[in-house]
């Protein structure tokens, strides 16, 4: 009998988008534009984060029509965002055939204590995390896939790094531990003794783990990739610079190519202007998207 | 044995886990000049649009065509049966084209579809496989000289041609070596 949704289905629809870069659409021409550029997969949405941190206000799922017909565009997978702890309009997501549902910190959340139970569904989700807690509470709620936090809409990597360091770290860490001290660890990252016990053992997450949030150029990309991310998602990067072709065709090479700096150099030429950066510490802390989840 | 594992994009590292347990080299490739020795192929699953563009891009493939042609043996699962397919149904993209199959992509559906389920494939023997499909393409029409050595719900999901070898499914995220192994007997 074939049995539909399994962890192993979950798990594996990101193992395939593994080396690829996953880039937020706002139209179907845009959809259009990230696959011939060899994007992975695309993010449907009705406003990249850099619109939707200027616009302010309560960000929603995004207008099912604009998701369906960015879905009818291309024929890469599509995922669409849910606010976090919004399981009804992951519910309403999985009804039209979303491929991957994030519960995201860049839309507001609804729930200020709990998030989705991802078991729950048939569609995987993926979730964001700035440490190796947060990361391993999001797989135990069944996201099969976790990026970093980074701080969205910022066309600054800085904090994805940052998340990315951290939750390298926290995994060596965790490796070199005697066994008798997993479980006071658990209990100090407040993450499931279980999880702790296989990251410790196997030296790395159980899901697949992509860099998010601030990336702007090839060079960003390829620098989280060294850093150890399995692939790349961008979100206001490609859409908001001058030349949206060139710099997801580039930005695509470089995730390939990651370890290669000729290819990069070459790749990095005549993209024209990045989209604008914003310097984090002129954000309010309780305006930045990576605190919100819990 | 060295074996290439087409490392442009997708589930290649499970590749080269599967291929390692069965006592191969596998190497990573990504440019042209690194299939050199290469005895066999694998093209691993992803995104086929991805794949070929940057097949395109950095001038892999009329070597791979080149390597089929001297007899090298390639393995194709999921988006590299795409790769590998002559044509795909209802789409222009960049192809291998190297075996005489039409492939339907994401022919058994979106995500929300994938499935796991138990194959019957005689040449690996009487132990069915456990098919992993994940917005799997299955060929819907065959040319000359290929063999049908799986089906599922009646759609072909694994062929064989001469020294070429697809399959819908991904073998690469079980522990089943079977299919691996059958494939590395196909080096000379």
């Amino acid at each position: 009998m074939a049995e539909k949704g399994t962890w192993t289905v979950k798990k594996g629809l990101a193992e395939m988008l593994k080396g690829g870069v996953i880039m937020d659409v706002t139209t179907p021409e845009q959809a259009k534009i990230a696959e011939e550029a060899g994007a992975c997969a695309v993010m449907a949405l009705e406003r990249v984060p850099a619109d939707i941190r200027a616009a302010g206000g309560v960000a929603r799922m995004a207008n099912l029509k604009i998701i369906k017909r960015i879905m009818d565009a291309v024929t890469i997978p599509v995922m669409a965002k849910v606010r976090i702890g919004h399981f009804v309009e992951a519910q309403i997501l999985e009804a039209i055939g979303v491929d991957y549902i994030d519960e995201s910190e860049v839309l507001t959340p609804v729930d200020e204590q709990f998030h989705i139970n991802k078991h729950n569904f048939k569609v995987p989700f993926v979730c964001g995390a700035r440490n190796l807690g947060e990361a391993l509470r999001r797989i135990a709620e069944g996201a099969a896939m976790i990026r970093t936090k980074g701080e969205p809409g910022t066309g600054n990597v800085v904090e994805a790094v940052r998340h990315m360091r951290m939750v390298s770290d926290e995994i060596r860490r965790l490796t070199v531990l005697p066994e008798e001290e997993l479980v006071t660890v658990a209990k100090e990252m407040g993450a499931p003794v279980e999880l702790v016990k296989q990251v410790a053992k196997k030296g790395k997450l159980p899901v697949v783990n992509f860099a998010a949030g601030g990336i702007a150029t090839p060079a960003d990309a390829a620098m989280m990739m060294q850093l150890g991310c399995d692939g790349i998602f961008v979100g206001s990067g490609i859409f908001k610079s001058q030349d949206p072709k060139a710099r997801a065709e580039a930005i695509v090479a470089a995730t390939t190519h990651y370890n290669d700096p000729k290819i990069l150099a070459e790749i990095s030429e005549d993209l024209g202007e990045a989209m604008p950066g914003l310097e984090i510490s002129t954000i309010a802390p309780n305006e930045r998207m990576q605190e919100r989840g819990w | 044995m060295r074996v290439g594992v087409l490392a442009l994009q997708g589930a290649f590292l499970e590749h080269c886990r599967s291929l390692r347990a069965c006592g191969a080299d596998p190497v990573e490739i990504r440019k042209p000049e690194q299939l050199e020795g290469c005895r066999a192929l694998v093209i691993p699953g992803g995104e086929s649009t991805t794949m070929g563009r940057l097949m395109t891009a950095y001038d892999l493939l009329t070597p791979i065509r080149e390597m089929a042609a001297a007899g090298t043996p390639i393995f194709g699962t999921c988006a590299g049966m795409v790769m590998l397919a002559r044509q795909v149904e209802g789409l222009d993209q960049t192809l291998l084209g190297l075996m005489n199959i039409t492939v339907k992509r994401n022919g058994f559906g979106r995500q929300v579809d994938s499935f796991e389920a138990d194959l019957q494939i005689p040449v690996l023997g009487k132990e069915p496989l456990r098919g992993v499909f994940i917005r799997a393409p299955y060929i819907t029409a065959l040319g000359e000289g290929v063999e049908v050595l799986a089906v599922y719900h009646d759609k072909i999901v694994l062929v064989r041609q001469g020294k070429l070898l697809a399959a819908s499914f991904h073998p690469e995220l079980t522990d089943d070596l079977r299919l691996h192994k059958y494939f590395l007997e196909f080096v000379a």
